[in-house]
């Protein structure tokens, strides 16, 4: 039979070690992530009212009735998420870029600059875009000077509020993993294109860009993800009129207290997002790069 | 079948050529990589540039390249001026010492990028064929994270080649190479060259891989050309003491010059005769210099023993032997205490010699070179 020597390393001594050191996450994750989960599950699946209690009654109609009443609200979540992803990446990649290449001795400073942020509250930082996009504030005045806003047009309290708040709030979560997949591309493999008759704007979109994807789609999912199911931007950014799905949950757990269609709403969004991201992933085709 | 793989091999000069890192006024990080080098490469010849680390070789061949601007100087091709065309305009093509293949491609993608980025007629028959010449017909499909060393590099060779450049230049092409598949691709690439007949300027380290392959090499240190001359040329007349020394192993012996007897210059060496053809003293004014032969061309004879009257002649102590089976390596001291190589061929006449024998060295004049004292000692160069 098998006479291949055991291998012998400090916790290798038995079979079971490695499953022994799994357990601590295994429980953790079980705790905290399987059992709401299924607790979601069954909560969407329930009838019933504060009042009267709730009562597992696997009413399927909760997610159909929910989807259909709250449709513009789901839209909203995902076009709003895409614009804000697709900004960023706008934004930020001309950025890291710079970073990346360009920045020399800077660079370590330039990269805690961009995640110096998040040494203020989420909070803070949004509603500092309310003062920001305030009617009285100079960017509404430079709108207005530039003849792109009508007078007494305002910024705040609109989509294009809403979708800037999340746009900044992500900014750090996109700039990193492109930071990070542009730093370790071989510059020699730039000069190989310039070498090959490639002008810099081929060079980029035939090298750069291709062997970033990896950076690109680690960013816009780190973005994305969080952002279709945000609502404190519109919280403090929007009105009714820009609710996303997320108010929704938010308003339906806590305000009204309609559990079941609170929690259908959730794993809808959830579902839809785990499909997007799925369909993305696979057309991105980012495996043979990493 | 008929492809036309062969580029119009075009000639390659450089005139002052200076590449200065940092600026002026930088002072000490102010470096001067490539200074005021000037030479031709005749269309159609395989050349090498040869140097240790730092001497300025790749920055010449990157500033070929377009990949380094020149602080000064000319680059020309076929007479027209390169000097600040981009790396996109120029018709040359570089293979990098790392082969820079990308990741995401197909090695067919590979090798079509440059045809492709020209918008050519038959890239996908002119790519099969390029594949074939350097025998990696059945590779196309694959990804270059799926070859082996030496087929990325023949990758590489393939994607430079197949844009017929006028000038090929490769920089460390077999540095990543172990040794074997080095001697392997060696030929190959003398093989590739002959059969397209471009012109190759190629970097080196290695003074037998620039040996083998160059018909003509560039000796270079701190950013000056050294010497420039045919392998055989550099090692049996090198100009100074460096390349006496880079290019294989030399003994040098401080000499002057006494006078000259016919075609021979008379140069005496601690209290010794030595004649040299005259045609080998360096062009300086001063009559010192260093005498040199190869440990190869010095013949060892016993003490007293009849030596052929024309030879030169040494007294020296045997202090040490190495055998190395196909010839012996001694080390032997001089009556002044110098210590000089020679190699022996193992032809089976004489037995070793032991040690503290009294011998006596002696060579034919015609082998003795002369290189200049100024700058000359052999001495370590710093790596970078």
């Amino acid at each position: 039979m098998s006479t291949a020597p055991a291998r012998r390393g400090l916790l290798s001594g038995t079979r079971w070690m490695p499953y022994a050191l799994l357990l601590p996450g295994l429980l953790w994750l079980a705790l905290f992530f399987v059992t709401p989960i299924l607790t979601l599950l069954s909560t969407s699946l329930q009838e019933g009212s504060i009042s009267t209690g709730f009562r597992l009654t696997w009413r399927i109609a909760n997610y159909t009735d929910a989807f259909w009443n709250y449709r513009e609200q789901f839209g909203r979540s995902i076009l709003y998420a895409s614009l804000s992803t697709l900004l960023a990446l706008v934004i930020c990649y001309p950025l890291a870029y710079f970073i990346a290449f360009r920045a020399g001795r800077y660079k370590n400073l330039m990269l805690l600059i961009v995640v110096a942020p998040f040494f203020t509250s989420f909070l803070i930082r949004t509603l500092s875009w309310k003062i920001i996009l305030a009617d009285s504030g100079f960017v509404v005045r430079v709108f207005q000077t530039l003849g792109l806003l009508p007078a007494g047009g305002r910024l705040l309290a609109t989509s294009v509020a809403v979708v800037a708040g999340i746009t900044y709030n992500f900014l750090p979560f996109m700039t990193l993993p492109l930071y990070t997949s542009l730093e370790r591309l071989d510059a020699s493999l730039i000069e190989a294109a310039g070498d090959l008759y490639a002008g810099p704007v081929t060079a980029f979109f035939k090298v750069t860009f291709p062997l970033s994807m990896p950076g690109v789609v680690a960013g816009t999912l780190l973005t994305f993800i969080p952002a279709a199911g945000d609502y404190i931007n519109v919280r403090f950014l929007g009105t009714p009129a820009q609710y996303m799905l997320g108010n929704v949950i938010d308003s339906r757990f806590l305000a009204v207290l309609d559990y079941p269609t609170a929690a259908a709403l959730s794993i809808t969004l959830m579902f839809t997002i785990l499909v997007l991201v799925g369909l993305y992933v696979r057309r991105a085709g980012t495996e043979e790069l990493v | 079948m008929k492809t036309n793989l062969a580029g119009p091999a075009a000639e390659l000069r450089i005139t002052n050529l200076v590449k200065r890192f940092g600026t002026a006024a930088a002072g000490a990080n102010n470096f001067m990589a490539v200074d005021n080098v000037s030479l031709t490469v005749p269309p159609g010849s395989f050349f090498a540039m040869l140097g240790p680390s730092g001497c300025g070789k790749t920055t010449t061949l990157r500033m070929v390249a377009g990949l380094e601007q020149p602080t000064s100087g000319e680059i020309l091709l076929n007479g027209k001026d390169i000097t600040h065309l981009k790396p996109y305009h120029r018709p040359v093509n570089t293979v990098f010492q790392n082969y820079a293949l990308f990741p995401h491609l197909t090695v067919h993608e590979n090798v079509a990028f440059g045809l492709r980025r020209k918008g050519e007629p038959d890239i996908a028959k002119r790519v099969d064929a390029m594949l074939e010449l350097v025998q990696l017909n059945d590779f196309g499909a694959r990804r270059p994270a799926q070859l082996s060393g030496g087929q990325q590099q023949r990758v590489a060779l393939a994607r430079a080649l197949i844009n017929a450049p006028q000038v090929l230049l490769l920089d460390e092409p077999l540095g990543a190479l172990d040794l074997k598949l080095r001697r392997q691709m060696q030929l190959e690439l003398k093989r590739i060259q002959t059969e397209v007949s471009t012109t190759f300027v190629h970097v080196t380290h290695d003074q037998e891989e620039a040996m083998t392959m160059a018909d003509t090499i560039a000796v270079m240190r701190h950013g000056r050309v050294e010497q420039l001359a045919s392998p055989v040329d550099l090692y049996e007349r090198p100009a100074t003491a460096f390349v006496a020394n880079f290019l294989g192993k030399s003994n040098l012996l401080e000499g002057r010059v006494t006078g000259t007897d016919g075609a021979l210059l008379l140069v005496e060496t601690h209290g010794v005769a030595l004649r040299l053809p005259a045609a080998n003293r360096p062009a300086t004014t001063t009559n010192d210099l260093l005498v040199g032969v190869r440990p190869e061309k010095l013949h060892m004879a016993a003490a007293g023993a009849q030596l052929p009257a024309s030879h030169n002649k040494l007294q020296a102590t045997v202090t040490d032997s190495s055998f190395m089976g196909v010839s012996t390596q001694y080390v032997v001291r001089t009556a002044w205490q110098q210590e000089l190589t020679v190699f022996t061929q193992n032809l089976g006449i004489d037995g070793m010699r032991a040690r503290d024998t009294a011998v006596q060295l002696h060579w034919d004049p015609q082998h003795t070179f002369a290189v200049p004292r100024t700058g000359a000692l052999p001495e370590t160069e710093e790596e970078t």
